[in-house]
């Protein structure tokens, strides 16, 4: 289907079903239950986890098949975001023009950054890149104010008049699509379960299935195959002939425009921007997702970009109190011994939970979340095969 | 390769039922029937505390969350009732709001804006919080308050001090107690020349931000007005950590006082260097090198150790306002006791911000006798009070912004503990920071608060 092979065509459909049916997925517990804390599935949790699967995924495309590690693509991500802003605050609040805006301007950026970057390799492009990010973001935080708000950043206001079709009673203007609000949610109640369909997610989804696909293709096609010569070995590639900066370049340009469009889809979903999306923690966030989820994967990145959502949103939410109300039917004492033991690790110490879990794949699983699963694969295929060998070449006891 | 099979009447058919989908009811942002965002039912009531838990002012966060869970308690009717005793308005009576039991959530700003809007979102679509509060600097409140005017939810700004939060940036679902810029300014700059003398050149490192630039402008302003001359203006990175190089060239510039504008780390760090440098014991123009620092905060005070003795800055509040300065400023004590019985020490201004809009939310609600956003506006628009630790105060309608008298403080010399580390050298009366609402450094006459947000 669609120029895919039977096994990625099957992959493509597997994320169509994960982006279709997250709103049930991911609300798994009925609501007013004790585990309904553990919840994901509302709209800004769910946009959050596509936004950061395409951003990953584009990430991907460069680190994982080059192996170039960039270390300032929430540059790319912040200047698509200042874009896609300026363009509903000036043309239109439709987001479909905001989110092409966006892809094109942080391409262009990223034409510019990786053509003095990519002149050199290792450590000093990762240094070279991460210092152009820290750049734009001193001079989105303060120098620019005027246009990027400086740290108070940019929202839409009721002042602004954009050209096409912006509020005419003086309230404030909302991102839609051709009229219908990202805001806009339908609701399921089944029993005591309550599943959020929301407009804005579907769109985000839309793109995230886009870029998926786009990334499959890539990576079975010749350039792909380019990518990851560089990889293996750029020497060799010389001698042959070939000019391994093109191929760079132009990953690094695709990569970046991901990032854009990551970023221009977050300002549709929640209408500002601020500096800090350009920080060089964000830039190592998504070197995380990335190889938390698996480098050079198709699936790794998105998994990981949710694993790390999940945490920040869920486990960074649970506090104190709550932990005394799950731990309740202990004694006291003990109760207040789990809880300090506990309360460590989540809450504001979910960093440090997550720092441990990435810590642990680094060390036992190298492929990331997707080697994690290939090896339980694995082992139930080997029982299966094993069991089968057994059988058929037992032979009686002498 | 496998097959793909979309007839043209099967596309038609699905492009025909989204369609379908996509137009259906859109009532559902919120409980359609209430008429507001996150109607509440009838047993509970949910708030949203997103406060910074990690980053530069997680001890503030820390702080305000201790007086957020101390100030649901008192509206639950636990304790001893804080404030409640004291406060002119007397429709709580301890059963929550409007019969309704407080529950609520908290979350990490981690001082960033997108991070904030993340969790305060989570609070109002996943657990269906009825107000979000909250906050320790000007970009996240500034954020955060812009979203809540779009979700239809009200906001209480905890500790913000950029004009901008009720100047160009005001919403009308949005409130701020804390004090600003522009009232650091004129309570200032009062004391200063009586302190100083008027005719004093000024010498100003402002932090490279929002808040660095509408405290300069304020401080600038009010003292040029009083016959000082501002002999230079030096922008500094908010992430520098070592000020030598901005402090060096201070002394030769001809200016005999220096004024950091800087909060934090930044202002810890800026402040010892110029001790360092000499500052304190230097002379210029034939008199005392001073150095004031516009914003204080007793988390600041104890970092910079004994570097801030003799220093002068303003505070919105200080635990020790009643027992100094009289009866005017009641509940300062009653909150400053429940706090140190329940946490053993004493509130922090910070603290002190967030639990007063705590109260003044749930007395609002109670007064209107409803939750909608609009009528909390009616409701808390041009309310004035008394009894919360400032003396009478007014929460002016015309831009969400609290007025009342503005503490100008020193570093103590001798502290007597690590609690006592300021003394309250004046308390500029309300009339002296009054401005009015289209003042230029509140954005002019454009600033708008918009209609009030109820939501879907």
């Amino acid at each position: 289907m669609f120029g895919l092979t039977k096994k990625d065509s099957t992959l493509m459909l597997v994320v169509f079903g994960l982006v279709m049916l997250a709103p049930f997925l991911l609300n798994p517990f009925p609501e007013g239950s004790g585990m309904a804390q553990f919840n994901a599935g509302y709209p800004d949790l769910m946009q959050r986890f596509v936004i950061f699967g395409i951003f990953a995924v584009g990430f991907n495309l460069l680190f994982g098949l080059t192996g170039y590690l960039s270390f300032g693509h929430a540059a790319f991500l912040g200047i698509g975001s200042y874009a896609a802003i300026w363009s509903m605050k000036l043309v239109t609040l439709n987001v479909i023009p905001g989110i092409l805006v966006a892809i094109v301007v942080a391409g262009a950026f990223a034409l510019v950054v990786g053509f003095v970057s990519l002149r050199r390799s290792g450590i000093y492009f990762s240094i070279l890149t991460l210092a152009f990010a820290q750049m734009m973001f001193a001079m989105a935080y303060s120098v620019l104010t005027p246009i990027t708000g400086g740290e108070t950043g940019l929202q839409i206001k009721n002042t602004d008049t954009p050209l096409f079709g912006g509020p005419v009673d003086g309230s404030i203007g909302r991102a839609n699509l051709f009229g219908y609000e990202m805001g806009n949610s339908m609701e399921l109640a089944v029993g005591n379960h309550l599943f959020t369909f929301n407009l804005g997610y579907y769109i985000a989804g839309f793109f995230l299935l886009l870029a998926f696909y786009l990334s499959i293709r890539i990576f079975r096609s010749p350039f792909g195959m380019m990518l990851r010569a560089v990889k293996s070995n750029q020497q060799r590639m010389n001698y042959t002939g070939l000019t391994p900066k093109r191929y760079t370049l132009s990953a690094f340009v695709i990569s970046g425009m991901y990032a854009g469009l990551a970023g221009g889809l977050m300002v549709a979903m929640d209408t500002q921007v601020g500096p800090e999306r350009m920080f060089w923690t964000a830039s190592g966030e998504v070197v995380i997702m990335t190889i938390l989820g698996g480098a050079g994967t198709l699936m790794g990145p998105v998994l990981g970009a949710g694993m790390i959502k999940y945490m920040e949103n869920i486990i960074s939410k649970i506090n104190k109190d709550i932990l005394h109300e799950w731990f309740a039917f202990l004694p006291d004492g003990l109760e207040d011994v789990i809880v300090s033991l506990v309360y460590p690790f989540i809450g504001k110490g979910w960093h440090l939970t997550m720092g441990i879990l990435f810590m642990l794949v680094v060390i036992f699983l190298p492929g990331g979340l997707v080697e994690g699963g290939q090896r339980i694969a694995k082992l139930f295929r080997r029982n299966k095969t094993a069991d089968t060998q057994d059988a058929t070449s037992r032979t009686p006891a002498e | 390769m496998s097959k793909s099979n979309f007839t043209r009447r099967g596309v038609m058919k699905t492009g025909a039922a989204a369609g379908a989908a996509l137009t259906l009811p859109t009532y559902l942002r919120a409980d359609g029937h209430a008429g507001f965002t996150n109607a509440p039912g009838d047993s509970e009531v949910v708030l949203g505390f997103n406060v910074p838990q990690s980053g530069p002012y997680a001890d503030e966060g820390a702080d305000e969350l201790r007086a957020y869970e101390l100030a649901v308690e008192h509206i639950n009717g636990g304790g001893d009732g804080g404030m409640l005793s004291t406060f002119s308005s007397k429709v709580l009576d301890g059963t929550g709001i409007l019969g309704r039991e407080v529950k609520y959530v908290t979350g990490d700003t981690q001082t960033k804006s997108d991070a904030a809007r993340a969790s305060a979102r989570s609070m109002i679509e996943k657990d269906g919080a009825i107000m979000i509060t909250g906050g320790s600097s000007s970009g996240v409140a500034v954020a955060v308050q812009a979203l809540c005017q779009e979700a239809g939810i009200i906001f209480m700004a905890g500790l913000t001090h950029s004009n901008d939060t009720t100047g160009k940036d005001r919403k009308a679902n949005g409130f701020r107690h804390f004090f600003n810029s522009y009232m650091t300014g004129a309570a200032l700059a009062p004391v200063l020349a009586a302190q100083y003398g008027t005719d004093r050149k000024a010498y100003h490192l402002t932090a490279d931000y929002n808040w660095g630039y509408t405290t300069q402008e304020a401080i600038q302003s009010s003292t040029e007005a009083m016959g000082w001359e501002t002999v230079n203006t030096v922008l500094t990175p908010l992430t520098q950590t070592d000020f030598s190089s901005y402090i060096a060239p201070v002394l030769n510039s001809g200016a005999d006082v220096l004024v950091l504008n800087h909060y934090g780390g930044n202002m810890i760090n800026s402040l010892t260097n110029a001790v360092q440098f000499g500052l304190r014991d230097a002379q210029a123009n034939g008199v005392n090198f001073e150095i004031v620092v516009p914003l204080y905060s007793e988390l600041m005070a104890r970092g910079a150790g004994p570097n801030i003795k003799g220093i002068l800055g303003s505070q919105n509040w200080d635990w020790k306002l009643e027992n100094e300065l009289g009866a005017k400023y009641s509940g300062t004590n009653a909150f400053v006791q429940s706090f140190g019985t329940k946490y053993g020490f004493p509130p922090s201004q910070a603290a002190h911000t967030c639990y007063v809009q705590t109260l003044l939310y749930a007395d609002a609600v109670t007064r209107a006798g409803s939750f909608a956003p609009c009528a909390i506006d009616e409701a808390l628009s041009d309310f004035e009070f008394d009894g919360m630790g400032n003396g009478p105060t007014l929460y002016r309608g015309s831009d969400h912004q609290c007025f009342k008298d503005v503490l100008v403080v020193r570093g103590k010399e001798n502290p007597e503990n690590e609690f006592d580390l300021v003394e309250i050298v004046e308390v500029t009366p309300v009339e002296q920071v009054t401005y009015a609402p289209d003042h230029p450094q509140m954005g002019g006459a454009e600033a708008s608060l918009g209609e009030c947000n109820n939501g879907a």
